[in-house]
């Protein structure tokens, strides 16, 4: 329980799914062009998730024309409209930064197959 | 004193708090803003300064609790004389219109409303004892070159048999931080009336639990 958990408690959204790394989002975020806003999906491999509370943020990492792109979100921004999860990853780390150095088939990350829970 | 001789001419509102830390928010353009919270909870008005009376017109403030025990003889007499049970800090602020204010009265975060251009003054973090780098930004010494065990000092401090002194007011290493400073020109981001709490875009001086005087803004506006 820190101090500012009641200022913050505000900013914080629940509509969050819970996903970790490895994990394939589709990021609805909201962009505005002069006047209009619409929305634009950021699909790609969560690397990694750091912060904690307000400050959360994730890291999304794409390869975007042969060009690695990689985009931080802060979890509660507004500016996230709303985060799907694709698909499931298997994977044992928290942050995957080693996917920089990977390409193509070496960069797939295997879909976790649903096991119950033990 | 919390004003400048200016500023008796206008109309200014103060109100002390404690500084509890700071977080961050998003504002309605869904930018991300540091804010700093202050908690003012409650201000008492303990004294009414006048122009007949005391030669400048101010409003004198108490806040914070205090253990009884702990109360001195000047305190109790000072609270006793305004009806109010003693605060643990006092503040005075000039304000044209102090007139205005009645003893006794209680000031809330909703002196101020959001938007509002404000002036924070605090303590800052007492640093120790600190080297001319820290203390007063000099470049100190090359890294190489030959330079021998002083990378971090000052060089020269002045002439040799003429003057054959060192200045007054050089600057050297010494004790730093702990000082009185101003952060001008703040905007309150929030107020919640609610919980006593004042939300201010940026850094105030000072570390948390410190007590801070937030007053209208001397420039802009």
């Amino acid at each position: 329980m820190q101090t500012l958990d009641s200022v913050d408690a505000g900013s914080l959204r629940s509509d969050i799914p819970s996903f970790r790394a490895g994990d394939t989002l589709k990021v609805h975020v909201k962009v505005i062009e002069g006047s209009r806003s619409r929305i634009q999906v950021f699909q790609g491999v969560v690397i990694a998730r750091s912060g904690g509370g307000v400050r959360e943020t994730f890291k999304i990492r794409k390869v975007s024309f042969g060009v690695g792109v990689e985009r931080t979100f802060p979890l509660h921004s507004p500016t996230v409209d709303h985060i799907e999860v694709v698909t499931r990853g298997d994977v044992r780390r928290a942050k995957l930064y080693y996917l920089r150095k990977r390409h193509g088939k070496a960069a797939k990350i295997k879909e976790r197959r649903e096991t119950p829970a033990s | 004193m919390t004003s400048t001789p200016q500023q008796s001419e206008r109309a200014v509102k103060a109100i002390l708090g404690t500084k509890l830390g700071m977080t961050q928010v998003w504002d309605d353009a869904g930018r991300q803003l540091p804010v700093t919270v202050v908690q003012v909870g409650t201000n008492v008005v303990t004294q009414i300064r006048t122009v007949d009376k005391d030669g400048y017109s101010a409003v004198q403030l108490g806040f914070g609790q205090i253990d009884p025990r702990k109360v001195t003889q000047p305190l109790r007499v000072r609270a006793d004389k305004a009806g109010v049970t003693p605060r643990r800090h006092a503040a005075e602020f000039r304000t044209s219109d102090a007139e205005s204010y009645e003893v006794g009265q209680e000031l809330t975060a909703e002196t101020f409303e959001a938007g509002a251009l404000v002036d924070v003054i605090g303590t800052t973090k007492g640093k120790g004892t600190a080297g001319v780098m820290k203390r007063h930004g000099f470049s100190g010494v090359g890294a190489s070159h030959g330079a021998h065990r002083n990378h971090r000092k000052p060089g020269s401090i002045g002439g040799a048999s003429t003057p054959s002194r060192v200045f007054k007011g050089l600057r050297m290493a010494g004790r730093m931080g702990h000082d009185r400073q101003t952060t001008q020109s703040l905007t309150i981001h929030a107020v919640d009336a609610e919980k006593g709490l004042v939300l201010i875009t940026g850094a105030v001086p000072g570390p948390k639990g410190g007590l801070v005087v937030v007053r209208t803004a001397v420039k802009g506006a």
